[in-house]
């Protein structure tokens, strides 16, 4: 009796195995190809993945998630991990994995020459291909133009109860926190943050979009978002989204001195790479101006190489602005800092 | 097997030693228990690390907050799904009124929507600029601000929604409950000159209290695991200091302490539950008395109590999301929707046979296997269920990567083949997932099922000489099969609707309609995301409703269970 289940067990182990086998091999077969781990989500980034694809050669298998959940991941395959590339949308994220050492550095002429210092790690362990900026979107009705300039302004009493955002903990809110912090000193930042968690008109709740329809249905005056939910209002069918456009206006802030906010999502090429040449490829491939290109038709973002065209005439209008020239890095760094002052001055 | 048989009858006169006595099915059990618990014991390890200023600083700022919510949630929610449940429960059994029919089965709909699902759909449908709000305000001519509307975005909110999400299990579980009541209890008590208020509150309910706590508990499990939901609806529990220390903070150690606290928080609510259940033994003559008909009023009201559930747990949302998704130019159809369906399908059907059978081995091995360690370890192996998806899926991956680093080197070095990592990224892995997170899904319906076979059946069984193993297949497999169905079921539409897990450790190009829903959501198309919503919907009500139909027809499965024709079928297949 105890032989026999033995060898059952031993044969549904073998079984087991033989399967295990059979679903992550293929994977790491020998073929051309390329593994992304990737947390854009963005469903017109198809266009990148037929695009390298169709310049290469390579094929791309990806898995789409959370960064954190990816980096955890990463981390805990260790040197077999299949991982060519991580992609993120929070520079906190880059520095926070180049500082896990799970970045390998990529020394290729054409990235460094390409993308400006400002949106790469200076050991070249990773790169950012894409700008997102923190805008300020506002009532046309409720604010006069010259009030609202500067992210400064959201502290100021005028504007008790008149402010929406989400929550403090979501990355594009700790990187503006953080930047208030490398700008003004930890102190003038908390008293800045105490002063919006005052005027805040609801508890922080939703995402960007929801912030930019709180202001055109009246619930508040100004809200914080990201510049590309704006825009992909701008080029909706929907009625009621451009209404939302015609009520909100955006202003780029602190135009008059060190330029608005922006933070990157970008990625690098990992240490344990089994693909090497695939991923420095696919890395060069997202700063050429086909793929910047696509990263402003696509999910309206501003490419980080600089005069690529956008073919996107919605985020064309916009013109020009001033661009914060704080390094991406410093951000990063920053990040735990910044959540400490938001639990502090109670922004939730 | 004779000699586990032969172990099993001497325990109850002598005291072996507790190795001895544990058995075969006793090791297999604690071996299983543990494999299940590794990545809870991963999570648990950290207690063991120190850990920066985060603690200190969570205590002072924002913490304390965190509890009260977490503390307000949990109540709510009980009671949000116990109203539901027992109530909808008691009314379909023991009365009829129109609509009663439809009712009975359509009670377990909302289990189809996933909670963060509803979420999405009430906060388009209810927030200030949707239009609900929007049309108060063209009818009124106020403007945002100048009345009062409740708001969705809140604990309550979340409370409500949570609710109608999750009180399907008490109705499952209460229902079975009132269905298998005796029915010389209830007319005793009728003679005894109770009402009908009497008859539920002094009968009926006590008697399936074991079932409505063990509800209960599953429902308040997943709220304590839930961030979907509580994180869009700006709630900040417990479950938010965790992800708050993890990510922002980016110290894990913390986190994982954190988790830590929340586990000890579930044991204590378990062992609640288990001392609860230990003292109500019941098993009787489970035959339920035939529906009294109501007329008039409190036909109405018993419809209308009823039906409230299924609106706003199911065709409320449901509806919103229809009118989303037709609404939207951009969500179509297509190849890519094919795959999802297909993967969902593949992945949910596997972890649900696998789920069941660990259940069962389990829950049988509690129950014939009468050592404290066993006992101690099946508690623990429910844990999992409680551990927010996100930590759960690094608990697993920790020790995976280990495991798997250390084969490939293994196979390097034995055989020189490289075979990269051979667990991390395959389905298996994904399905050891599952199985951590909803062991206590159909550990508890198994268990539930098996309390229900009298242990004089056991003695029976093994008076005519079947062994465990043999009482198993012949005795409690049959008798348990409506148990056993419908934990595998509850487990398949769980794991169709499971994100983070899913999301940490899927293999490459391979997307689940949950993961598709959740993606969109979170760039914020709401309206694109209703599409593989409205499909996951779609695919958990067949389940359901074979499971409700397997409620309904549990009839049979009881009359096996009178003690003449247990005995006959046990002789007769005792013969073949």
């Amino acid at each position: 009796m105890a032989l026999c289940l033995t060898g059952g067990a031993a044969r549904a182990l073998w079984a087991a195995l033989g399967l295990a086998i059979f679903w992550s091999g293929h994977a790491r077969a020998q073929e051309k190809v390329l593994n992304l781990y990737t947390a854009r989500h963005y469903q017109t980034d198809e266009a990148f993945y037929t695009g390298y694809t169709k310049a290469t050669g390579i094929k791309i298998n990806r898995i789409e998630g959370g960064e954190d959940a990816l980096f955890e991941r990463i981390k805990a395959e260790g040197a077999n991990s299949p991982a060519d590339v991580f992609l993120t949308v929070d520079v906190a994220r880059l520095w926070r994995a180049e500082q896990a050492g799970i970045f390998a550095p990529v020394k290729s002429a054409t990235l460094i020459q390409r993308i400006p210092a400002q949106y790469r790690d200076q050991d070249h362990k990773w790169f950012g291909f894409s700008a997102r900026a923190r805008v300020l979107a506002y009532d046309r009705n409720k604010v006069k133009s010259g009030e609202l300039m500067r992210y400064e302004d959201l502290a100021s009493p005028r504007w008790k109860g008149e402010i929406c955002t989400r929550s403090s903990s979501h990355p594009y809110n700790l990187s503006l926190i953080a930047s208030m912090i490398l700008h003004l000193g930890e102190e003038k930042a908390t008293e800045w943050a105490r002063g919006v968690a005052a005027n805040l008109a609801r508890p922080p709740r939703g995402g960007d979009t929801d912030q930019l329809r709180a202001v055109a249905a009246g619930e508040c005056a100004i809200a914080l978002s990201n510049h590309y939910y704006y825009v992909r209002l701008m080029r909706s069918q929907q009625p009621e989204d451009r209404a939302v456009v015609e009520k909100v206006g955006l202003v780029w802030p602190n135009q008059s001195d060190r330029g608005a906010h922006v933070n990157i999502s970008g990625g690098g090429m990992l240490r344990h790479a089994p693909h090497r040449d695939a991923a420095v490829k696919f890395l060069e491939y997202l700063a050429s101006d086909e793929a910047q290109t696509l990263f402003a038709k696509g999910n309206n973002e501003w490419p980080t190489v600089k005069g690529v065209k956008l073919g996107n005439p919605e985020l064309e209008s916009f013109g020009q602005f001033k661009i914060d020239a704080l390094p991406l890095a410093h951000l990063g760094k920053t990040q735990a800092a910044a959540q400490l002052i938001a639990d502090k001055v109670g922004w939730k | 097997m004779l000699m586990t048989s032969a172990v099993a009858l001497r325990g109850r006169t002598s005291r072996p030693l507790a190795a001895a006595r544990l058995g075969l099915l006793g090791w297999v059990s604690l071996v299983t228990a543990g494999l299940v618990l590794a990545p809870v014991a991963a999570v648990v390890s950290n207690v063991f690390l120190p850990s920066e200023t985060t603690w200190s600083h969570l205590v002072a700022t924002v913490l304390p907050h965190y509890l009260w919510n977490t503390l307000l949630l949990v109540c709510m929610v009980a009671v949000g799904v116990v109203a539901c449940g027992v109530v909808s429960a008691w009314l379909v059994t023991a009365y009829a009124f129109p609509g009663r029919r439809f009712l009975e089965w359509a009670l377990v709909l909302p289990l189809a929507m996933p909670a963060y699902v509803m979420a999405y759909a009430y906060t388009d449908w209810l927030q200030a600029a949707g239009p609900v709000q929007t049309a108060f305000r063209a009818l009124t001519g106020l403007a945002v601000r100048e009345y009062w509307f409740p708001e969705i975005r809140s604990l309550p909110g979340a409370a409500a929604v949570l609710s109608f999400a999750l009180y399907p299990y008490v109705y499952l579980l209460a229902r079975a409950a009132f269905l298998d009541q005796p029915r010389s209890a209830i007319e005793a008590a009728h003679l005894a000159g109770y009402g009908p208020w009497g008859r539920f509150w002094h009968v009926a309910l006590p008697l399936a209290r074991p079932g409505i706590v063990a509800g209960t508990a599953l429902a308040l499990m997943e709220t304590l695991a839930d961030f979907g939901t509580v994180s869009y609806f700006a709630v900040q529990t417990f479950t938010t200091g965790i992800y708050r220390a993890w990510l922002s903070l980016g110290d894990p150690v913390a986190a994982g302490q954190l988790a830590t606290c929340l586990l000890a928080f579930v044991l204590v609510v378990l062992s609640l539950e288990r001392a609860h259940r230990g003292r109500a033994r019941y098993a009787g003559k489970p035959t339920p008395p035939a529906p009294q008909r109501l007329r008039g009023w409190p036909a109405a009201v018993a419809a209308a109590l009823c039906a409230a559930p299924v609106v706003f747990g199911f065709l409320l949302p449901a509806a919103i999301l229809l009118e989303l998704a037709a609404s939207e130019p951009q969500a179509r159809f297509g190849a890519r929707t094919y795959s999802l369906v297909t993967n969902t399908f593949i992945l949910a059907s596997v972890a649900a046979v696998a789920a069941v059978v660990v259940a069962l081995l389990l829950a049988y091995a509690a129950r014939t296997v009468k050592s404290p360690l066993v006992q101690a370890a099946n508690r623990l192996a429910v844990l999992g269920y409680a551990l927010p998806g996100a930590v759960l899926a690094v608990g697993i991956l920790v020790p995976l990567g280990k495991l798997d680093n250390a084969l490939a080197a293994w196979m390097r070095e034995q055989f020189g083949v490289q075979t990269g990592l051979l667990l991390t990224g395959s389905m298996a892995a994904l399905v050891y997932a599952y199985l951590m997170r909803f062991l206590a899904v159909a550990f508890q319906t198994v268990e539930a099922g098996l309390t229900r076979v009298t242990p004089s059946m056991d003695d029976a069984a093994r008076s005519l000489g079947l062994s465990p193993g043999r009482a198993l297949a012949r005795v409690h497999v049959p008798l348990m099969s409506a148990s056993v169905g419908s934990a595998a079921l509850l487990v398949f539409v769980d794991v169709m609707k499971e994100l983070p897990a899913t999301f940490a450790m899927r293999p490459f190009n391979f997307d689940t309609l949950a993961v598709e829903a959740y993606n969109l959501a979170k760039d914020e198309r709401i309206a694109e995301a209703a599409v593989p919503s409205l499909l996951m919907v779609a695919i958990a009500l067949v389940p359901l409703i074979l499971l409700s139909r397997q409620i309904a027809a549990s009839a049979l499965a009881r009359k096996a269970l009178r003690p003449g024709n247990f005995i006959a079928n046990l002789n007769l297949r005792g013969a073949a």
